[in-house]
């Protein structure tokens, strides 16, 4: 039986090995350069059939929009440069099986009617943007209606001064079965952008110095965000309206400002979200009208406030966390609690441990009386760490009065949980 | 004045007061850090000492110390000496002796274990307030005759600096909430030196927090280093001020 099964691979292996060696032999590679015969890639568009790969060699090309409209790779070779010249679209494509590698496309048009990108891609599939530069333009990638598209290893940088001026780096709109990997985004409006956006995954990414979100989407559901880096983002990291988003071991750095947070919450339920660490952001996370999300084995490190719940969430879960230098560990808005805290690590802690089970014997109060002070007047933050004020906190946490009394985690740990 | 300065600080010595305070500032700094697990914790604690502990031992120690050495000072002034040349040498002696006291106790474990800028501010702030609640010392010993009440009232004044004013900045909060009054309360902030001192160093600890809301407004004008050279020079100014009151006062007075 396992024979048989075996051969059947075996034929099946044969055949599709078969067919891909007559289809790259069909394929031709059309060679342009400032020097050989074919001097445009227009020209080698044009001439091309549908599977063929054009091969651009180093120079510069200055020819307007290029637009792709059959299955082509474009490979460009110690990395040619397609200028859009401040009024073009640098790429469209408007077909399927398309792969753009090693180019570097730079100064996209600017129009606010349009939206031209370095690379725009409509209603396409099989969709790979691989290894490349994209400099200066106002969108960088952008995809709508696209679905089963790759973006990988690019370098997107752009240096606008004002957010009017300037687009996103990677852009994706309704579409479907993304993959977004390795790539680093400076200086656009948003780092990554998506709007109704489904099954797709955000991997190794780094966005950096952009003049608005590292990271912003908006109804769009099922999408995982993995190991990406955000640092000194305008504002943060703002994701709205969606369900069931995954977010693992990204790091997010030094967001600062007055409506800047390492990540806001907005209408966002049934997500997870494990092993991220949140480090220097005026606000680690806001909760707006959250539900049904759990937070496990994150890190809040030297946060002005790790955590901002807003009472208009419920029902989510902090578990196994862990609360380091935080100038406040959590603040709130209204009294009632609906969410759960259990099994944290808050340094700010000082109970004690007499049966010896690692977990604190007294509850812990996340949320101090100077947090619900500054809630409601905010320039008393510069009483903060004044002894009356240290006497303030103290009695507050003996006699609990003006903070809520479940917002507390039972069981709280006394050393770090291990991430 | 050399001479003046050099039996001040040998006196001093023998005293063993100060001795036993760099003993206990060491002590507190050390276990400060070496109990907690993480910098940021013992750095507090640290903090809490500079803030409340220094200015207290300074303001207590100095005021006993003048109004004991007021036999001493009798004698040099029946010697060809300046008056001014006298309480001079007595106020630099006390302040040298209790600064290194403070940086030796204090600095060397900041030094060790917390990040360099942190720490030289911290150290820089500990050694203002040192010389500020010395020269408040001084100003108090030269109100009154009387020993008892000159003790009182430096210990009043340290209770007011380091306690009352922010309880009463704390309640002008409060009454005043509708109005923007944070510039406002920057300007109170100038007439307490421990205040002064704690926001310079909360600027540096909380800087995250510092970022948000209207902590923007202040980091505006201390963060900076235009903020940052006001705020010291209106520290210099606290210990200059009631040392030079004093000063004339002791020039007039009838011992």
């Amino acid at each position: 039986m396992i024979f048989k099964r075996a051969i059947i691979v075996f034929i099946f292996l044969k055949i599709s090995l078969l067919m891909l060696t007559t289809y790259s032999a069909n394929a031709t590679v059309w060679t342009v350069s400032p020097t050989t015969q074919t001097k445009s890639i227009k020209q080698a568009l044009e001439t091309a059939h549908a599977g063929d790969t054009i091969h651009i060699l180093k120079g510069t090309y200055k020819e307007g929009n290029i637009i792709i409209d059959k299955p082509i790779t474009l490979f460009g070779e110690d990395f040619p440069i397609l200028d859009g010249e401040l009024k073009n679209e640098v790429i469209s494509i408007k077909s399927n099986d398309v792969t753009i590698k090693g180019l570097q496309l730079q100064n996209s048009g600017r129009m606010v009617m349009s939206d031209p990108g370095a690379v725009k891609v409509y209603d396409s599939k099989n969709i790979i943007i691989e290894q490349n530069i994209l400099l200066n333009n106002y969108f960088g990638i952008y995809l709508q209606y696209s679905n089963h598209c790759i973006i990988k290893n690019n370098i997107i940088k752009a240096t606008q001064k004002a957010e009017n001026q300037s687009g996103n780096g990677i852009h994706c709109w309704k579409s479907d079965s993304i993959q977004i990997i390795g790539n680093k985004i400076v200086g656009h409006r948003d780092g990554i952008y998506f709007e109704f956006v489904k099954n797709s995954v955000i991997w190794r990414n780094r966005s950096i110095n952009n003049l608005r979100y590292g990271l912003h989407f908006m109804f769009s559901n099922d999408n995982t965000y993995i190991s990406n880096y955000f640092r000194s983002n305008g504002a943060g990291v703002a994701v709205m309206y969606s369900k069931k988003v995954t977010m693992i071991h990204n790091t997010i750095e030094e967001n600062w400002g007055d409506a800047a947070y390492g990540i806001l919450f907005k209408e966002l339920s049934d997500c997870y979200l494990s092993g991220n660490i949140f480090k220097r952001n005026t606000t680690g996370i806001l909760f707006d009208g959250c539900s049904r999300t759990l937070l496990e084995h994150n890190t809040f490190q030297a946060n002005g406030w790790a955590i901002r719940l807003q009472a208009s969430s419920i029902d989510n879960r902090l578990e196994k966390n862990n609360f380091i230098g935080n100038t406040f560990d959590a603040t709130t808005n209204g009294t009632l609690t609906l969410n759960h805290f259990s099994e944290n690590y808050w340094d700010k802690y000082e109970g004690y441990d007499l049966d010896k089970d690692k977990i604190g014997d007294v509850p812990y109060h996340p949320l101090s009386l100077y947090a619900v002070i500054i809630e409601k007047n905010p320039p008393a933050m510069l009483l903060y760490r004044s002894f009356m004020i240290s006497l303030l906190d103290k009695s507050e946490k003996l006699i609990p009065s003006l903070t809520p009394e479940n917002f507390i985690d039972k069981s709280p740990k006394m050393i770090p949980n291990k991430i | 004045m050399m001479r003046i300065l050099k039996y001040v600080i040998i006196d001093i010595l023998k005293n063993r007061i100060v001795l036993v305070y760099t003993i206990m500032l060491a002590l507190f700094s050390w276990s400060a850090f070496s109990l907690e697990d993480n910098a940021a914790k013992g750095l507090l604690t640290v903090l809490n000492i500079i803030l409340l502990t220094v200015p207290l031992v300074s303001v207590l120690f100095s005021t006993i110390y003048v109004y004991n050495s007021n036999e001493f000072i009798e004698l040099l002034l029946s010697h060809p000496v300046k008056r001014s040349m006298i309480w001079k040498a007595l106020f630099s002696g006390l302040s040298l002796s209790m600064v290194i006291a403070f940086l030796i106790g204090t600095g060397i474990p900041l030094l060790l274990f917390a990040d360099t800028s942190t720490a030289l501010l911290m150290m820089a702030g500990g050694s203002l307030l040192t010389v500020i609640f010395i020269a408040i010392a001084f100003l108090c010993s030269m109100i009154t005759r009387d020993k008892a009440k000159g003790i009182g009232l430096s210990i009043m004044l340290w209770i007011y600096f380091a306690l009352l004013f922010d309880g009463l900045v704390l309640f002008l909060f409060f009454q005043f909430a509708e109005y923007p009054i944070e510039s406002v309360v920057v300007g109170l902030s100038a007439l307490s030196p421990i205040d002064l001192c704690r926001i310079l160093i909360l600027m540096k600890l909380d800087v995250s927090a510092m970022m948000g809301f209207t902590g923007a407004v202040f980091q505006k004008l201390f963060g900076t280093n235009w903020g940052l050279m006001a705020s010291f020079s209106l520290l210099a100014m606290w210990s200059v001020a009631p040392f030079y009151l004093s000063l004339r006062k002791f020039k007039k007075k009838d011992l």
